[in-house]
């Protein structure tokens, strides 16, 4: 496939189209055009994530052997702080909903645009200023924040590193993804085609409308405490610093109270695109749709209403303790829904292992492992043993990045011929899901055990009996990380050299693979009028006739 | 507002009802000022918390024209609200146990 020659991309597409008066430059900074929108963030999220990745593989060099490796201690206190911030701020939260989200709602709605088209562009630009004020407040003096992505009081009120700007930039994030959540829930609502029901809505739309809840709902709570914070730093008003008279404890509720359903933003999204993927490589429509759909809605709703158990050690009362813990393994059940009804939809399928499949096949082991070592820690006896340990470190890691971040390739490979016409390498792309998932496990399963030994998170030196461990998740991590970087690199030569992709190289039936790759400027040239379930496949006939 | 609905009909609340809100909303103010040196014991959050709903349902409905909104609005609204009851809700078996 690689040995082809460029492809000239067909001219009238949305690429070749612009919204406003300009060409060039200012037709993408200055457009309306959801797709393009997603696309700027496309570029932008990748390179935030590129840089997490290189400041974790920094991480991991110190962390080669015990001892000053290559940073002092406080060098890794930022380091960590930056991986987080990075990773969580600028990748993870808005990864899927602001990229594909953007690009395809609309488009498997049957919608020509988001329903608020330049209230998204503002939604892009709100994203790039908090990101340059993140990356600004590494460089001004004081240097750069030291206090971990979670920025915990008293720590945060008395570190004379930059804080405020920060989390001043966490707050216009914020109000980033608000916009975005504010944006999605108008469109489902009021821009669907003639015939899409609700409940032929394919279920990435689903999953987008209920983080978008969340979005709207949980972000303006972490929009007050930052606020809280920074008066607290300023005026030294007594909130939450206990020498001030505040209750330490109370920030970490309101932290958390955004930030546990924040971790529903992330992931709610990525089980969309699973929804998406299984259904057009087994061949068969999806098993128990509307469960599926229903257990977004739960998980959005219950995953609102166990934020404490990550305050189990805090000094929280026990009554908060044991009813915290309960509702976190509520929340496992519609999670569970979801897996087994994947599961499912894969017996007695017609299975094409295309690389969006192997994707998704590699998230389901990592994320069965992060959910249930999250029972682990949502049980307040072993959580006690394992707290702020790499234990910790380990499942976050399964659940976001196993779960998320690899869900994050499994959308790229599968929209990738859709949103730019053009078919990369797929030899290439099954031996990178391989090698990802080795260098995953190599280096993210030592660290449950390192934690179930006892090694805290967060320290930059270690006891000997660590070094075997934090060597094979350093060499992970090279693995990994080697990975990631093959990956872009035959993305963006298939990008430009790769040959031309038919409109339905996958065989899929939701709308998107209905119309040409890549689409053209509003999508569709007269607005589809729906008859079929999301996952007919009988209607691969009729489309292939068309 | 070109685009208005014809159907919809507006309620405007004329200026003696703001002032009258207006009003209201300093006294429960100084209610509020009051009462904080008034050794409550345990109910002083509770009592604190009723005079901020009072107040906020007061601004809601009639400032923010909540009242004379469609049945839509008073939904969504009351969603959050119950959002923002239960979150207190839950964090007060911390508190009140702690």
């Amino acid at each position: 496939m690689m040995g082809q020659t460029a492809v000239a991309v067909k001219a009238d597409n949305f690429y070749h189209q612009s919204t406003n008066k300009y060409s060039g430059i200012l037709s993408w900074l200055l457009t309306i055009d959801h797709k393009r929108i997603g696309l700027m963030y496309m570029v932008s999220i990748i390179f935030f994530f590129l840089v997490g990745v290189i400041v974790g593989v920094l991480m991991r060099l110190e962390l080669m052997a015990p001892g000053k490796t290559i940073v002092d201690a406080q060098t890794y206190n930022a380091l960590f702080t930056l991986h987080g911030v990075i990773m969580i701020f600028l990748f993870i939260i808005p990864g899927l909903p602001a990229i594909f989200g953007n690009f395809f709602l609309p488009i498997q709605i049957g919608a020509r645009d988001v329903a608020f088209p330049r209230l998204n562009l503002l939604s892009y630009y709100l994203y790039v200023i908090g990101a340059v004020l993140a990356l600004l407040s590494l460089v001004l003096p004081g240097g750069p924040i030291d206090t971990g992505w979670t920025f915990y009081i008293p720590y945060s009120v008395r570190s004379t590193t930059n804080i405020s700007l920060p989390l001043l930039a966490a707050f216009i994030l914020g109000f980033s993804s608000i916009l975005t959540g504010l944006n999605f829930i108008t469109t489902v609502h009021r821009l669907r085609a003639p015939g899409m029901g609700f409940f032929k809505m394919p279920l990435f739309v689903w999953a987008t409308y209920a983080t978008a809840w969340v979005q709207i709902i949980a972000t303006p709570v972490v929009g007050i405490t930052i606020l809280l914070v920074i008066i607290e730093r300023l005026f030294g008003v007594g909130i939450f610093d206990p020498a001030l008279g505040g209750d330490p404890i109370l920030f970490q509720h309101m932290f958390w109270i955004y930030s546990h359903p924040a971790v529903y933003i992330m992931i709610l999204p990525a089980m969309g695109v699973v929804s998406e993927i299984i259904p057009t490589f087994s061949r068969r429509t999806i098993f128990g749709y509307t469960a599926i759909a229903m257990s977004s809605l739960a998980i959005a709703f219950v995953g609102y209403l166990v934020w404490a158990h990550h305050m189990f050690t805090s000094g929280m009362s026990d009554t908060a303790r044991w009813i915290f813990s309960l509702l976190t393994f509520l929340v496992a059940l519609p999670s569970g829904v979801k897996v087994f009804n994947w599961v499912a939809t894969m017996y007695k399928g017609s299975i094409d292992p295309q690389p969006p499949f192997l994707w998704v096949m590699a998230f389901i082991f990592l994320f069965s492992i992060g959910g249930l070592t999250g029972l682990v820690l949502g049980a307040l006896a072993t959580d006690v043993h394992v707290h702020d340990t790499y234990f910790v470190v380990a499942h976050f890691h399964f659940v976001m990045f196993g779960g998320t971040g690899t869900i994050f390739f499994a959308a790229l490979h599968y929209w990738f011929p859709k949103m730019f016409g053009r078919m990369y390498n797929v030899k290439f792309a099954r031996i990178s899901v391989a090698t990802f998932f080795i260098g995953f496990m190599l280096l993210y399963f030592p660290k449950f055990i390192m934690g179930y030994m006892g090694m805290p998170r967060r320290y930059y030196d270690y006891l000997p009996q660590f070094a075997n461990l934090q060597m094979i998740s350093t060499i992970g991590s090279w693995i990994l990380s080697g990975t990631i970087f093959f990956i872009v690199g035959y993305l963006l030569h298939a990008l430009f050299k790769g040959p031309k992709a038919p409109s339905n190289p996958w065989g899929g039936v939701t709308l998107e693979w209905h119309i040409q790759s890549p689409p053209i400027m509003e999508n569709f040239k007269t607005i589809p009028t729906i008859t079929h379930e999301p996952y007919d496949f009988s209607q691969l006939k009729e489309m292939k006739n068309a | 507002m070109q685009h208005e609905n014809p159907k919809h009909k507006h309620h405007h609340p004329g200026y003696g009802t703001y002032i009258l809100v207006w009003l209201a909303l300093l006294a429960f103010t100084s209610i509020t000022v009051t009462i904080a040196g008034v050794n409550l014991g345990r109910y002083t959050l509770f009592v604190a918390l009723l005079i901020a709903a009072i107040k906020s349902s007061l601004v809601v409905n009639i400032f923010m024209h909540i009242k004379f909104e469609e049945k839509i609005f008073k939904v969504f609204l009351a969603l959050s609200g119950m959002t923002l009851v239960v979150i207190f809700a839950l964090t007060f078996f911390d508190f009140i146990y702690r």
